[in-house]
């Protein structure tokens, strides 16, 4: 993983985020505030933004700029939660040595595991934590099998699309969506669908790679 | 949507820079990252008090900044948390030494980034966390009451600790005493519109009101029918007494609190029917508050907080401040 791979992959999240720009804005008029999809837009275009200022920098301190321009830039929750994603990955051990699939993977669960801590969210809240938890303990798990890449890839990508659909039955214990209670049941979390959707792409990037 | 603006992008920024002119003889406002200060620097010695959140809210926080209450307040978007780097630099502003103390309503957002400045801050600080909504039930199991109107009381009594020298411990254990001593609860007839999206937030019969609602028109308990205003300041009431449980012969403080879209007429019509209930249960209205503090936008609708007071919240509830929104003593 280099830092040409987290703006190649940015771009193409965005591109996915943007096809799919309704869908998500519908889903949260049903049962947030609606800002999500702007947020989330608003996000990937600042990042797509630094690549000037971070392609020539060491890992961790790219991922560091990420983390930071993440935070300020989009605010509210997804801001906390995507800058503490970030900012973990840049404390990975020993990243500005080289990141292979293994350390990648590592990191990111790392910093799902933060993201889980900072939000107090675990699987089951219907949050995107019910993609990225599964999804983290996927990747783990295949490497730890020594899974072939691809076919962990493959995996992670439809254990984030069941994360996912199976936000729609629950209720909401945390964030705005709780506080509609039984109202709240039937609805996907637009959260959950939004990091479905970029955990999608970058499992197809890289597969297709 | 109608609303005084040119553009979404530049709502915020235009109204802090209206802010910021039309009380430069107490705030300063400060850009990119955004804060308010006082016009002057923090007293050595003297704990500052850092409040903040999204903004649609004012006067809340902004308008309580100067004198007797916060020393910075730090504006988000509208109805969307400020970030760390506007509480890091509202912090690094005001920070005299002895410390720092973060106000914050229990909203997931607000509770995030405050937590990360927190964690980001050098020097000693602490956090008050209001949640004095009764309308949603508090369990461990939910995100658990929104910190709403009570968070103006506990930023005029803190302040006034922290002004006259209380420690950053004190001042922490007097805002949660504050908040403890509070509940609140509000009831919505109409909803209210971001300017960025455009439309309002939730739909509501033109004979319909949100029984519960958040500061954001977050559902609340019920929707229900209109009632008259004695009913519904009667359930209102009785929700906050169910929780609050005022003994007879105790003293409140009965703050009135405006959405933004309820003529000051209308509150004060409140306050009398809310004196008739408490009159009858023998409840002490000892000290008033009533007038638009912490809205919604151009929400129609109202909220009452009843706060017990003893000797050591009045005292410091009455103490001099000198605010956009609040003046009294000075």
């Amino acid at each position: 993983m280099s830092v040409d791979f987290l703006i190649d992959t940015a771009k193409k999240i965005q591109v996915v985020i943007n096809d799919n720009s309704s869908e998500i804005e519908k889903l949260d008029q049903e049962i947030g505030d609606g800002d999500h999809i702007f947020n989330i837009q608003r996000g990937i275009k600042l990042v797509i933004e630094l690549e000037p200022t971070i392609k020539d920098l060491k890992m961790s301190k790219a991922l560091n700029q990420i983390a930071m321009k993440v935070l300020s830039g989009i605010g509210g929750s997804s801001g906390a939660l995507f800058g503490t994603l970030f900012m973990t990955m840049a404390k990975g051990n020993a990243i500005d040595e080289g990141v292979d699939y293994k350390k990648a993977i590592e990191i990111f669960a790392e910093g799902v595991e933060a993201v889980k801590q900072r939000g107090k969210a675990d699987v089951g809240e219907k949050t995107m934590m019910d993609v990225l938890i599964p999804v983290s303990n996927c990747l783990k798990k295949g490497v730890e099998e020594d899974k072939d890449l691809k076919e962990i890839l493959k995996e992670a990508a439809e254990v984030a699309e069941k994360g996912m659909f199976s936000t729609k039955d629950l209720l909401a214990t945390k964030g705005r969506a709780s506080f509609l209670g039984e109202r709240a049941r039937g609805h996907i979390d637009p959260g959950a669908r939004s990091s479905q959707l970029m955990i999608k792409t970058v499992c197809e990037s890289v597969i297709n790679s | 949507m109608k609303k005084f603006m040119n553009s979404a992008d530049d709502f915020l920024k235009e109204s802090l820079q209206g802010f910021g002119a039309a009380h430069q003889d107490i705030v300063s406002c400060h850009y990119d990252p955004n804060f308010i200060t006082r016009v002057t620097p923090t007293k050595e010695g003297k704990v500052a008090l850092i409040s903040g959140g999204g903004s649609g809210h004012e006067p809340m926080h902004g308008g309580l900044v100067g004198y007797g209450m916060l020393d910075a307040a730090c504006p988000g978007f509208v109805f969307s948390s400020p970030t760390p780097d506007q509480m890091l630099a509202a912090a690094e502003k005001v920070d005299s030494g002895a410390g720092v103390l973060f106000i914050v309503k229990n909203y997931s957002g607000d509770v995030m980034n405050f937590q990360m400045a927190a964690e980001m801050i050098q020097g000693p600080n602490e956090s008050v966390l209001t949640n004095d909504d009764v309308a949603v039930e508090d369990s461990s199991f939910t995100t658990g009451r929104r910190g709403v109107a009570a968070t103006v009381v506990v930023e005029k009594i803190v302040g006034s600790l922290a002004e006259h020298g209380g420690s950053l411990q004190e001042c922490k254990a007097l805002g949660d005493k504050v908040n403890k001593n509070s509940g609140s609860m509000g009831v919505a007839f109409s909803s209210c519109t971001v300017p960025a999206a455009g439309k309002p937030n939730f739909d509501i019969g033109d004979d319909e009101m949100e029984f519960g609602v958040g500061i954001h028109g977050e559902p609340g308990r019920r929707r229900d029918k209109m009632k008259s205003a004695q009913e519904i300041t009667n359930e209102l009431l009785e929700a906050i007494n169910e929780d609050l449980k005022p003994e007879a012969n105790e003293e409140i403080l009965l703050f009135v609190n405006g959405m933004g879209g309820t003529p000051l007429t209308e509150l004060y019509l409140i306050y009398d029917n809310a004196k008739n209930m408490l009159d009858k249960k023998n409840i002490k209205i000892s000290r008033s508050l009533v007038g638009n503090y912490c809205t919604s936008l151009e929400m129609q609708g109202a909220s009452i907080t009843l706060t017990k007071l003893d000797e050591e919240l009045v005292k410091h509830w009455d103490s001099s401040v000198h605010t956009a929104a609040m003046r009294w003593g000075v």
